[in-house]
Formats: C-alpha cells, structure tokens, sequence
C-alpha cells in the first residue's frame, strides 16, 4: 500500500485502523480533544474565521462554504442557537459518515464542541439515520465518555463555555437528509421540507438561529484549527480545498473509503481500489450518489471537485462512487434508484409525489420491453416537468440518473424495445456471478 | 370602504407583471398581484387565509428579475413569493416557460386523480376540473396504474373523504390547525399514498369542519348531508344571512325544486371572511320537519284547535284579545327586524300596552335598563376593531359556543404576527373552555354571581389591567348578575374602553332597535320620555302612547299568573328557554287567551287559542343586526303560501280589532313597507335613557357547606329547536359532560349526578381548572335542558358520584 501514499491523506480516516479506534482512550492517545483547548484559546469569530480561512466547503453534497454559514448567524439574535449534526446518510451509494461515526465518532464529537464553540451555541444535535441502529449506540457512548472524561456539559475544559450534546435517531425517511425536512423531524414532527425563507440560519430549530452540518464538514474541524487553515487550504484545488472520503461501492477489486484532497480523478482512484473487476471495464458511475447525473468512462479524468464534474454535466455531491462495469443493465440500475425515489418521496408536492409514482411505472415498461420509443421522450418530458419545478432538490435527484442515461445510452433502452425485454445476463453484475461472465 | 387594519398608510411595490406595471402593498404573494391585473394563475393549496404552503406547485411563474437584475432560474411558486420592487414576472398568459411548467403538473395532478367526475358531487363547480381545462392538456399520457382507496372513509360523522380524489393540497389541515384550532386531521403516509387521516382517539370535533369541504378544491371531502343529492349546475343559489346566532354571517343557499339542499359560507371580509360555523352551514332542516305548521288554526268550541282560513283566524285573534282585555306580547329572540318592529308597534297601537319583551331567557331589569341606556343605537366595536385591540374581555361570554365568527375573528388576532404581539383575550368565566385555550386567552377565574366583583378589579388589574385599547365583550348571560352589566359599564367609563353586547339570537339587537322591550319604542326611543314618546305617536299617527314603562318577560309572566295581564301574544318562545319554565308554562296555561305565532307545533301552539304558522328566514325578506349594531338585510328564497311572516300576521289582527275600535291598524302588510316606515321613523336623535345602575352584589356565599354554584351556557352544537333534522350534524357536537375540579373529580369519580330545586341529572364527569364549589354543565344538550331540569344558572346544586 506504500504506493498509494503519495496520493492519499489520510486524516478523517487515519485512526480508522487502531486497536479499538472508536473509544475515547484510543481517541485520547493519538491526541484527541488537544484541538479543542487550541479552539478554546481563541475568539469564537475567530474560529469561524479561520474555518471561513480554510476555504472547507460543506461535505453534504452542496458544497457551500462551512464558515460562511457558521457566519450567516445573527449573534444579536436572544433566541439560542443551535447547531445540528446531518447525520441522516442515506443516499443510495453514499457510506463515509457511517463509517466514519463507526470507527472514529470522537472525531465527529470533538468536531461538534469546536464548532458549537464557533456560533456559540450551548446545545447540539447529531440526526442519525435511524436504520443504522449500531451507529446510534456507537455514538450515544462516546457522547456518554465525553461527558464522563469532560469534554462536554458545563464549563468544558475550564473554557466556560456549556455544552450539551443530544443525539438523535431518525424515524427512516431519505427525505429528512434535506435539511429543513431534519428539522421538523427533529422537532417530532412529519419529516417534510419547510418553507424558506426563513433560513435556517435565521430561523431554524424551534424557530431559533441553527446551523445544519454533514458529520464530515464538522469532522474536518478539529483538523484545521489544529493545524491551521494554510496547512488544509494546501491540499485540493483552487476552489475546492481540503481532503474528502470518496467512498468506492461496486464493480471494483477493493471497494471502501478513499480518503485523498479533492480534485483526485476517478482513474486514480479505481487503481487505489485495485482497477475494475476483473475481465470488465467501466460502464458507467455516479460521482456523488445516485441524485447526481450519471458519467462514463469518457469522464476517468475528471478532477474531482465542485467545478470539474459540474463541468462536466453531474455534481460532486458525496463523493459516492458507485462503479458499474459492462455487465450492468444501466435501465434497470436507474428504474431501481427511480423506484427509490418513489418510495422516499415525502408527498408534499406535486412534481415529486405524482412524477415518481409515473416514472416508474414508464420505466418499468421499459426495462420489459413494453412501450415505444416515443416512451423516451416522454420520461425527458416528465422530467423536464419535474425538474426545478419541486418544492426541494430530492426530485431534482430523482430524475437526473433518468435524463443522463437516456443521454448515454438511448441505444440500450432502444435495444430492450427491440430485444423484446432485457438483453443483459442480470446474474452477471452480481458479486457472486462466476468469474469472467459476460455481458 | 374596509377598515381592515392592514390596508391603511403601507408601502407599495412597483413589479411588472405580464408587461403591465402594477403598484401593490409590500410583501403582497405574486399570485395575488397576477390578479391585481386580471390574471388568474392556476392553484390548489393557495388560499388567501391560510399561510402559504407552496405544495401544489400549481401557480409556477417565471421570473426573469426577481428586482435585482437576476432572474430565478427556475419558475417560481407564486403563492409563496412576495413582489420585491422592480420585479418582473411572466405568467402562463406570456411565459412559455411558466406555461409548460403548468401543464405539467396539472397532468402530475390528474394521473393519480380518478375522473370521475360525472359521478362527483364537485363536479361542476370544481377548481380541478376547471383548471384542468384552462391550464392542462386535453388527453392523458398517462396510461399506468392509478392509487385507488376503499371509499370514502369518514373523517367525522359529517365530513368524508374520498381519498383517491385528494391532490394534497392540505387546504383542509391548514384550515383546521391555523384558523380553527382544531388539529384533528393531519397528513398521513408519504409519496403518493399520503393522505389525510385522523387520530381515533381524537375524534374530528371542530364546529368549523364543513369549512374544510367547502375549501377543498376537489372532491375529495364532501358532507354526509350533501353528498349525492345535487348537482352544482341544478342549483339556484342565493345569497343570505344565518339565522343561528348574531354573528350576520354572510351565507350562500343552494336550492332546488322549492328545497334547500346545502349551504355554504358567502365571503364577506368585514364579518365572516370566508368561514362560518357548521350550524350555520348544516342547520336548516328545522324548517322542513314534519310538524311544520301549514295552515291557520282556531280553538273550537269542542276544545280542539281546528283549521281555519286566515281571515277567520286574524278576526277570532281579534276578538279574543279585545275580550281578554289587558294583553302581553311575548316575541321571542328570532324575529327578523321588520317582524320585531311589527310585534313593538302591534304592543303599543293595537294593544295600547308596552308589556313586550323579546328575551325569551334569564334576564333582569338591570339588563333592562342597561340595553336602553348603553346598547340600542350604538355601534362601538365591530370585528375588525377586535384585531387591532390590544386586549378583548370576555365576560359572561364563551364565543365558540355562542359567537362563532367572534372566536375565529379573536383567535385570528391572538395568534397575530403584528407588532407588539397579537391581541390578548381576557375572559371572566369558571374554567379554561378549550375555545379559550385556542385563542391562548387568560382566565380570570370566576364563579357563578361573582362577575361583577371580577370585572371590578380589570380597573387596577396588576396584568390584565385595561386602557383606551381594549374592548369588553359581555354575553347576555350576565344579565342575572346583580350588578355585573353596571360594572362592565362603569369600566369602560373609567377606562376608556368600548363595551359591546354580544347576544345569542340573531334576532335579539333587531329587537333592541325597534323597541321590543318594556322600557323602548322603536329607533331608541325610551318610553318614559315624552318627547320620545310624542315623536313616535307623530310617526305612527296615533293621539298618545301608554306612557309608563311597561312590563318584562318574567313580571309578564307573573302578571298572567295572577290575572292582571288576560291575553298573549308569543312568538318563537319555548317555555324551558325562559328563567322558570314552570312558571312560564303556567302563564300560557293561565292566560284567558293566548295567540302564537309559530313556525312548528310546539306545546305553546298546543296550549293557543288562535295559531298563526309564520314564515321560516328563508321564506321571506328582512334584516338581522349583529352584536356590532351592523344591519344585515337579505331577500327571500323561498316562496310558500302556506304561512306569512309575522309582521303579515299582526298586521291582519290589528286591522280586525281596529275593526272592532280597538287600536290602529299597523299601516304595512309587507316587508318593503315595514321597511319604509323604518327608514321614515328613524333612529332617536335625543337624549338617551340613563343607566339605573345597580350596585354590585355580594358574591353569592359558598357558607351551604357541599353545594355547588352551577356554571351553565349553551353548547354550539345542542338541542335547540333549529338543529332537529340532520343526524350527522348532531353526531359532531360535544357530548355533554359535568365539569368539576380535578380535587372534586378525583372524589367523585367519572359519572356524577347533579341535583338542583328543579331536578336531577346523571352525567358523565371531566375535570377542569373550576374552583373546587364550582360545577358546569352545558345548557341545553340533555332532557329539557338545566333550566327545566335541574336548576337556574348561578344557585346552588349538589353533586354526587354516581356509583356511589
């Protein structure tokens, strides 16, 4: 692995593979909370400075500037203010905070201090995906240890600053990753989007000023502050700064969590994994999950940053790399992620709840070989009236891997017309499928 | 020419939309600039009293500068979007873009939809299916699977709802939570199968839930009363006035073939906005009830009342009345204006009396006193004032029950975003009512008869003390507190407040106006005072006026009893309404001749010598007065030869017994001439009676060791008389319950049994923040009602568990 060296950076994820990583001793003995007296020592505006410094850009998928929100907080605001911990990963394809909350959620919690320190907030939540039941346990006990150790609750270090920290399963519904969604979940209520403006900077938990974070932005925190916004600014690209988990998943040798700066490519990265699977070559992937446009092995050499895979047609989104080689029916991959959408659709708008619903069943048609080419045309209809037309971006996602493959491959779904249903071996693309099938 | 708080002295807006530059108030939704300028943008979850929502996503527009020079680059919801200057925005009337973006999801909207609208009863009249038209495609592409339900599931005992028709434009929850108060309905599910649902242990009990069927943009939710019997475009609609309380909602009639088969809430943003209460909406079977009376009838000499010709019965009316010799009218609280100026003018020309009252109910001569010196001809508060008043008082007042458009209209202002916080309801009252929970009143907890000695200390309230801002709501039930109309009166002097009379009948103010009590002659004019009285025998053309006050409901009632007073003339009265059914009972039975005049058989008819059947509100014309002193005047609906309004009736016996040298005719025989003379004789432009205040009494002592002081009013939804004939209506109202502190109730346990000096009553129990020798029951929802069973408002009762 000593190759691989030069081109990881291994930060978030350098403890993953001590003994026992995810306890607070483990955390402790590399240096863990030292950060934190670092942040304590410094202004709380300062601290959002030197974030805003560091040019870290939010981990969630949008890629907005971390410190700039932190600043969109109104400090002469009385109501308390809150931050909240998007915890929620559930987007097909996406597995870095999981794991990351697995096997290092003292990093994450540290994260949590420092930055509640920064918007001078004296209560934080961390909103986990409730289906990861694991997770939930593994960080309600280092919450526990770093109330037991003292690193949260009253006076934390000596500092005076409080700090109360309430972890939260979710009820399990893709929609409450939209961070409005979380909110009313948070609040006990249904998990659907709210209104904005307010923002929630403004107006957010309990109507009072929130900051809303991915485990990762937060994660990063500890890092910079402990070794400054030059030391992160320094690694990726002129926009996109810092290091990222890109999460592998797929048709490739060793799939998992790459930890690299941004702008990395995706041929890089799939020799890190050890190359495609063995006797395929790449068909098609996702850069950040299955909401974002899908690319092709056109696109190997693409810098894997906000600007580069924006340029070229798709997102960065979670940096969720799911692989697909020449085995996989690329239809049927998108009427599964399609009928996803459908399920997790949360109801409230029209474009969402009914589009979905008609998408699918198109689709569906489709990958039987019923219908008629003329069907293409009307699912790029479909979603040119869902898109941009929905009162969030989850249906924005539901029909980008639909307009994208159709843009890449018209002849595959045209072949299931005239093949008359499926020409793919589906057996093949599977795990399990004897070595060397083929297409 | 509104007086609507928000539209005086606003900022304006300059946005361009569809090339056409308008001016509109800041923060005006784009969707209702578009109208502004004649363009309808198609909508479902819109509604202009709710928040937006911005679900349907109906109403997308494009916005090219959204007036900073950079347009949105997607369309826009334009419910949920405010004009900012310099906005330009582009509708489906010129934007391509916005119009596609119609389109498409008019078809989401329909794929999931079923179609079936022949068989729908909003067929016709539906925003869906007329949107559909103007903003949608004509043909599917749709050819998949629809969701389809089991139908229809029953959201209350009245409201249904068919979910498959639903788009989920949540108009119906919003309502519910945000104007009602009521969150009994709520979203359910997700994706496509979401739809509204209720909690079974919280039944759908709002007296505002047929709101939400009138608003629902589809057909999903229709009522149990309505559903199948009519198609919209079959329909004669008319506009009128509810006739339930003395709110003057604005209501619109459906009829067909003679039979009116719904009715619906009118619009009018000075009353009731858009809303009315479901009594209003689902109570108008009273007047097609089987007993309805069709024809005149005569007692014969055989003792039995027989039929008879008008004629013969205006001329056997006469003839008893001029035999009985001194003679009462009795009016009752429901009369239209122009009837209850018939009933006045018959008492004093025809009859040369003025023992009239229109309270059919506990009253005093302090109320007496209080309505001809502080109420008639006054109009101080109305219900915009009650949104811009800093705090409102209630006293003697549960607005949900007995003012439905005053709570909404007060729970509007106290969830108010204005600034400085919205209006702050005080209310003078034994417990915390859940309509006051609503409104996040505060209680000033209040027995029975210690009303007046509460309001008394409003003045140097430490929390709640009052100013020039607040206004004073008193209910016509604080007539039997000694002293408690006196204070209320006397705090508005000190404190500059404006004090308003809040009734319960929609006839009551009317009746006030036109001098349908002892001590008033029509237009204000007190009796005692000659001037007054001189003026209204000018306009009457009469010599003189019986110039001494006359007598009220009760002292008319004893005055039969014991033979001072021989005929009656009674109108809408039930017995067991008044403040001693018995004694009242007794008084019909005393009287040496008694006509009614009536819209049903009903033990007073029984017991009448000559019975008029009168014309129900929707046979005829005339005019209600609200609680604010507003006139609300309406047209007739309904023709039906087989009765007349009563002023066509007291017309017929005055010109008989004029016949017979007693007294004038009354000068009119129908409603338009009733009217003229109205207009002509006018409002007293003199002085006013004084108020013969009375002082505050002493609290009624709680020394009878383990009584109670009965706390009562009348439930919404009860047995009143106007609320027979629809089921599922009924099923809606709050089952009764005895209200006893928590320390009572854990005592006595969930079934307690009541007895006061008239009867006893078995009863379900529920706790409430009552003072522990405080008990409440609702009026009139068991037997004959508290007055007749149990005992009178404000005495004393015992109250024992049942099990016991």
């Amino acid at each position: 692995m000593t190759a691989d060296m030069g081109t990881l950076t291994p930060v978030l994820t350098d403890n993953w593979a001590d003994d026992r990583a995810w306890t607070l001793a483990a955390y402790e003995a590399r240096g863990g909370y030292q950060a934190l007296d670092k942040a304590f020592g410094m202004d709380p505006a300062a601290v959002i400075e030197e974030v805003k410094e560091s040019g870290l850009r939010g981990r969630g998928g949008a890629g907005f500037p971390t410190g700039m929100k932190w600043g969109f907080i109104p400090q002469d605001n009385p109501k308390p203010k809150y931050l909240v911990v998007n915890a929620d990963e559930s987007e097909p394809g996406t597995c870095k905070d999981i794991p990351l909350m697995m096997a290092s959620p003292h990093t994450l919690v540290e994260g949590v201090i420092i930055s509640s320190y920064a918007i001078r907030a004296n209560t934080a939540f961390i909103y986990i995906r409730g289906e990861v039941l694991h997770v939930v346990r593994r960080v309600q006990r280092a919450v526990q240890e770093a109330y037991l150790a003292g690193h949260l609750g009253k006076d934390i270090h000596g500092s005076g600053f409080d700090l109360d920290v309430v972890v939260h399963a979710g009820a399990g519904a893709y929609i409450c990753g939209e961070e409005t969604a979380l909110l009313e979940g948070l609040e006990g209520r249904r998990g659907q989007p709210r209104l904005r403006p307010p923002f929630p900077a403004v107006a957010g938990l309990y109507s009072s000023p929130t900051v809303i974070n991915n485990v990762e932005s937060i994660a990063s925190v500890p890092s910079i502050i402990e070794h400054g916004h030059a030391w992160f600014a320094s690694m990726g690209t002129e926009k996109s700064k810092g290091y990222g988990i890109f999460s592998l998943s797929g048709h490739v040798q060793r799939p998992g969590q790459y930890e690299a700066p941004l702008g990395i490519t995706l041929r890089t990265l799939i020799d890190l994994a050890g190359g495609i699977r063995e006797g395929h070559e790449l068909k098609f992937w996702t850069p950040g999950g299955s909401s974002t446009p899908i690319l092709t092995a056109e696109h190997l050499d693409v810098p894997l940053d906000f600007e580069g895979v924006g340029a070229a047609g798709s997102m960065l989104g979670t940096r969720a790399l799911q692989i697909f080689d020449d085995t996989t029916c690329v239809v049927r991959a998108v009427l599964r992620w399609t009928e996803f959408y459908k399920h997790e659709s949360c109801g409230k708008c029209t474009p969402c709840r009914e589009g979905t619903w008609w998408l699918v069943q198109v689709l569906a048609g489709l990958e039987k070989g019923e219908g008629a080419e003329s069907d293409l045309d009307l699912l790029l209809d479909q979603c040119d009236n869902i898109m941009g037309r929905s009162f969030c971006a989850l249906a924005d996602g539901a029909v980008s891997p639909i307009s994208s493959s159709i843009k890449y491959f018209r002849d595959e779904y045209v072949a299931h017309l005239t093949h008359g249903g499926c020409p793919f071996d589906h057996a093949a693309s599977t795990v399990f499928a004897p070595a060397g099938a083929t297409a | 020419m509104t007086t609507t708080p928000e539209k005086t002295g606003v900022d304006l807006v300059t946005v361009t939309i569809d090339g056409i530059q308008i001016s509109v108030p800041k923060d005006t939704l784009v969707i209702r600039a578009a109208e502004q300028v004649g363009v309808q943008i198609p909508r479902f979850c819109d509604h202009p009293l709710l928040e937006p929502v911005g679900a349907c996503r109906q109403c997308l527009v494009d916005i090219p500068d959204a007036g900073n020079g950079r347009g949105f680059p997607k369309p826009q919801a334009s419910c949920t979007l405010p004009v900012a200057e310099g906005m330009v925005v582009n509708t489906q009337a010129t934007s391509p873009v916005a119009d596609k973006a119609q389109q498409g999801i008019m078809e989401f909207l329909l794929i999931n939809h079923p179609l079936d609208c022949p068989v729908c009863d909003k067929g016709g009249e539906c925003p869906l299916q007329n949107q559909a038209m103007s903003n949608g495609r004509g043909e599917t592409r749709f050819e998949g699977v629809k969701r389809t339900y089991p139908k229809p599931i029953n959201i209350s005992a009245q409201v249904l709802l068919d979910r498959e028709r639903c788009v989920l434009c949540a108009r119906c929850t919003r309502f519910s939570e945000q104007v009602a108060g009521d969150p009994f309905i709520a979203l359910i599910e997700r994706g496509a199968l979401q739809q509204v649902g209720i909690y079974e242990n919280e039944p759908f009990e709002s007296y505002f839930s047929g709101n939400t069927i009138q608003i629902c943009p589809v057909g999903a939710l229709t009522s149990a009363d309505y559903r199948f019997r009519a198609r919209p475009f079959d329909l004669v609609s008319s506009p009128s006035v509810a006739e339930h309380d003395a709110c003057g909602s604005a209501i619109r009639v459906d009829h067909r073939r003679g039979k009116v088969v719904r009715r619906l809430a009118a619009n009018d943003p000075e009353v009731n906005e858009e809303w009315i209460t479901d009594k209003d909406r689902f109570a108008f079977h009273y007047a097609t009830q089987p007993e309805r009376l069709t024809y005149p009838q005569v007692r014969d000499e055989d003792g039995t009342l027989r039929p008879a010709s008008w004629p013969e019965a205006f001329a056997v009316a006469a003839r008893g009345l001029r035999a009985a010799g001194a003679s009462a009218v009795l009016t009752g609280g429901r009369v239209t204006a122009e009837d209850a100026y018939a009933y006045s003018k018959f008492a004093r020309v025809a009859l040369g009396t003025n023992d009239i009252d229109f309270r059919a109910r506990p009253l005093s001569a302090e109320e007496t006193s209080f309505l001809a010196a502080e109420v008639v001809l006054t109009n101080p508060v109305t219900y915009a004032d009650l949104e811009t008043a800093k705090t409102v008082v209630l006293a003697g007042l549960e607005p949900e029950d007995e003012a439905g458009m005053i709570f909404l209209r007060l729970r509007k202002a106290s969830k108010s975003a204005r600034p400085g916080g919205g209006t702050r309801v005080v209310s003078i009252a034994p417990y915390t009512s859940r309509g006051l929970a609503k409104m996040s009143g505060h209680l000033v907890r209040t027995a029975p008869g210690a009303e007046a000695a509460a309001i008394e200390g409003l003045v140097e309230h430490a929390e709640f003390g009052l100013d020039s801002t607040a206004v004073i709501l008193v209910g016509e039930r604080l007539a039997t507190v000694p002293g408690a109309l006196s204070a209320a009166a006397g705090l508005a002097r000190r404190t500059g407040a404006r004090l308003a009379w809040v009734p319960r009948r929609a006839g009551d103010r009317g009746a006030i106006e036109t001098g349908c009590l002892p001590n008033l002659l029509p237009g204000g004019r007190p009796v005692v005072d000659a001037a007054a009285r001189v003026d209204a025998a000018t306009a009457w053309g009469v010599d003189n006026l019986p110039e001494t006050a006359g007598r009220d409901a009760d002292a008319i009632v004893a005055a039969l009893v014991s033979g001072e007073l021989g005929g009656l003339v009674i109108g809408g009265v039930d017995p067991d309404d008044t403040s001693d059914p018995a004694a009242t009972r007794a008084a019909i039975e005393a009287a040496s001749f008694v006509v009614a005049l009536e819209l049903r058989e009903t033990e007073v008819t029984r017991a009448a010598d000559v019975v008029f059947p009168v014309a129900p509100v929707i046979d005829k014309a005339g005019m209600f007065v609200t609680w604010e002193g507003r006139p609300r005047t309406f047209e007739a609906i309904l023709s039906s030869p087989s009765s007349l309004p009563d002023l066509r009736i007291l017309a017929g016996i005055a010109e008989e017994l004029a016949q017979l040298g007693q007294g004038r005719p009354l000068g009119f025989r129908t409603v338009a001439e009733a009217q003229r003379e109205m207009s002509d004789i006018g409002p007293w432009d003199g002085a006013r009676a004084s108020l013969e205040g009375v002082e505050t009494g002493r609290p009624p002592s709680s020394s009878t060791e383990g009584t109670f002081a009965l706390a009562t009013w009348k439930q919404l939804v009860d047995n009143g008389s106007l609320q027979v004939g629809d089921k599922a209506y009924l099923a809606t109202g709050r089952a009764p319950v005895a209200r006893l502190s928590r320390a009572v109730y854990d005592a006595l346990g969930a079934t307690v049994t009541l007895t006061g000096d008239r009867g006893s009553v078995t009863i379900a129990a529920e706790p409430a923040d009552l003072d522990d020798d405080v008990v409440w029951v609702p009026a009139n929802s068991f037997g004959n009602g508290v007055l007749a069973d149990l005992a009178s408002p404000g005495s004393r009762v015992t109250v024992k568990g049942a099990e016991a």
